[in-house]
């Protein structure tokens, strides 16, 4: 089991490494699981950001939180996941109503246009799409609707796990 | 029968309000004192379990947490503090010796901040560090005494080994095993970026950090844990650890449960065996015998590098260093009783030592007045706090100082004095792989590159204003400083005037 796991997060960045051969330059979410602490602060940090409330208790008081991001952990492992942005997006290939689309490198999702089939949950090999409460999808959109410059995850992991940066090829 | 049941210290106060029950306190904590209850979706702390390191506190995302100190309380007692009681209770429960770690925190006088400094006014102009040129470089080792020349009148290059450092300041010893790789990664590569030099302590040197050799002390202690040839030659000086400040006349020992791994390996001791270094070195029992080790390393290593001998600053100190300024070693470091450690007797930590602003003064008068300064360079250490305490300190006599217990700070510490339990919650003084994680090097050694490159500025900005552009100029130029509020007998140790004289 246990080398299963590692053998997951090897493939994983491998894949990364294939999508940035793709020729684009993007900042992209990186996360670096031998500074994981698994201490799940991104996740309400993620969960904040898209609250649009000022302050964080007032926003996630007594909910239950559904981030963009999320921690896996298994055998003392634990790493983050959220959309790696793929140059080949398999979510945006298999839209069927076009309300996800990709601009300036950035996987971004129409609401208004989702109708809530999941064909993009089933399609993303990271698990990094989920359902959200308003019935359409969610996913990280690298906090570019809600604030600018660095993602709130970034900001917020006490470790340096995550990181925001430009990968050369 | 007497019941032990001593109320904790610290309380921890929760903010019901803005806890949103993300339970990272629970998650950070090691001590397991935070407690999330599933049936009320609450979380709970427990007060006897918090050691207030402030992890909890520093990590909690809407700031739902204080630690506050506990105001319950004996009845009043001028002479039988709450804290002997506590200790006795503990004691008459365990039958054990009491551990703490760090420097010591009792009310003893600090000289530092009975000092001040000088500054330039209309006579003697000011220098502004921004616009002219100012020297914070220093040497270390024995100097000449005099410049010879040969037959043509060429120098003669008899210049025993030195080290050269960006600025008076150095990491002191820390061994690997009582701070944890991650910590000794920081220390070693932000050394090498800032160009100046850091301690292995009595833990060997882990093999990926010979490459920061350059930047290493090596040191030898009375264990002599991971010491070899190539250990010797790997680093720029070498340092023999006689004594230490939060301990001085105890060895260490570092328990078998941190044994473990390449911690062993560099050690070169068993996985699992105590490291128990002895008190005294078994080999010296006088300034001669001292002689011979210093020179044994110095042929172990061809003569190419300075070797430092370590004391705790005690009584006789200056009988002793004038001792060591003629054992042939280059430099000679003072620990005063302020220095830390990563477990000590409370007795001896608390109550054993010197002020090293008073070892040091009387140190470098001594070896002056016997015409033997210029055969050794000091270092002093034992709780430098600030680049104000390095000024005053380089002023008293030091050609430069150690800082441990300020770069632990830098990397996250927050001073809670529980390193002997091996649980740090800040990845420094711990082993478990989880915990050491959490000083991620990448981000440490960058802190205290700012620490120091900060420090170096403000030694700058406090030389210029005494109108000194050179730390060389500096080195025991008393007439800088001035005591406040001390006794006749205090300013003539220290050799300084009183402020207004």
């Amino acid at each position: 089991m246990k080398k299963s796991w590692k053998y997951w997060v090897s493939s994983m960045q491998e894949n990364d490494n294939k999508q940035r051969c793709g020729g684009e330059k993007l900042k992209r979410v990186y996360v670096n699981e031998k500074w994981c602490l698994g201490c799940h602060l991104c996740e309400y940090y993620c969960a904040f950001a898209s609250s649009n409330e000022k302050d964080m208790a007032r926003a996630l008081k007594d909910i239950r939180i559904s981030p963009r991001i999320r921690i896996e952990e298994m055998d003392g492992i634990s790493f983050a996941v959220s959309c790696r942005h793929c140059s080949e997006p398999l979510c945006v290939k298999g839209c069927i109503t076009g309300a996800m689309t990709k601009k300036d490198g950035v996987i971004t999702i129409k609401k208004d246009k989702c109708i809530g089939c999941y064909t993009c949950i089933l399609c993303c090999p990271y698990g990094a799409v989920s359902p959200s409460e308003d019935g359409a999808i969610q996913k990280c959109e690298l906090c570019i609707k809600t604030n600018s410059g660095v993602p709130k995850c970034v900001e917020g992991c006490p470790n340096g796990a995550i990181v925001f940066e430009e990968r050369g090829e | 029968m007497a019941v032990d049941y001593i109320y904790p210290d610290y309380e921890i106060i929760r903010d019901y309000d803005r806890c949103i029950a993300c339970r990272v306190c629970e998650r950070q904590c090691a001590n397991e004192a935070h407690e999330y209850l599933s049936d009320s979706k609450k979380m709970i702390a427990d007060n006897a379990k918090c050691v207030n390191c402030h992890r909890c506190v520093s990590l909690c995302p809407t700031r739902a947490l204080k630690i506050v100190k506990s105001d319950h309380t004996f009845k009043e007692n001028a002479n039988w503090t709450g804290k002997s009681i506590k200790e006795i209770y503990k004691q008459a429960g365990s039958g054990g010796v009491l551990l703490s770690s760090m420097g010591n925190p009792e009310n003893y006088p600090v000289y530092f901040d009975k000092i001040l400094l000088n500054a330039s006014q209309v006579t003697n102009p000011s220098i502004d560090p921004l616009r002219e040129p100012m020297e914070t470089r220093v040497f270390l080792g024995a100097k000449p005494d005099r410049i010879e020349r040969d037959e043509k009148g060429r120098l003669k290059k008899n210049l025993p080994p030195h080290i050269m450092l960006s600025m008076p300041i150095m990491f002191s010893a820390m061994s690997y095993g009582s701070i944890s790789y991650n910590a000794h990664e920081s220390l070693a590569r932000a050394a090498a970026h800032l160009g100046i030099l850091y301690n292995t302590g009595e833990g060997g040197l882990h093999e990926d950090l010979y490459k920061y050799g350059k930047h290493t002390i090596v040191q030898v202690a009375s264990g002599r844990f991971g010491v070899h040839t190539t250990y010797l030659n790997s680093g720029a000086a070498i340092e023999i650890k006689m004594g230490q400040g939060a301990k001085p006349g105890i060895g260490g020992h570092l328990p078998g449960a941190k044994i473990v791994g390449d911690i062993s390996k560099t050690r070169m001791i068993p996985e699992g065996s105590d490291a128990i270094s002895p008190a005294p070195h078994h080999d010296i029992y006088s300034i001669e015998d001292l002689k011979q080790l210093v020179y044994s390393l110095k042929e172990a290593t061809g003569y190419t590098k300075p070797v430092i001998v370590k004391i705790a600053a005690v009584h006789n100190v200056s009988a002793i260093a004038s001792g060591i300024a003629r054992s042939g070693a280059d430099i000679i470091a003072i620990d005063g009783f302020r220095g830390g450690t990563g477990a000590a007797p409370t007795r001896i930590r608390d109550h054993v030592g010197l002020p090293i602003e008073l070892a040091l003064a009387s140190v470098d008068k001594r070896l002056r007045d016997e015409g033997v300064r210029n055969n050794v360079s000091l270092v002093v250490g034992g709780s430098i706090r600030s680049s104000a305490d390095v000024v005053k300190a380089v002023a008293l006599g030091a050609d430069c100082v150690y800082i441990g217990t300020a770069a632990l700070i830098a990397l996250g510490c927050h001073l809670c004095r529980s390193c002997q339990t091996g649980k740090c919650n800040w990845g420094i003084a711990t082993q478990r792989e989880d915990l050491v994680k959490r000083l991620n090097p990448n981000l440490g050694y960058k802190r205290l590159i700012n620490l120091l490159t900060a420090w170096q500025h403000e030694i700058k900005e406090m030389m210029g204003g005494m109108g000194i552009n050179s730390i060389e100029s500096l080195k025991g130029n008393r007439l800088m400083l001035r005591g406040v509020g001390l006794n006749e007998k205090e300013l003539e140790i220290l050799g300084i005037k009183h402020a207004g004289e």
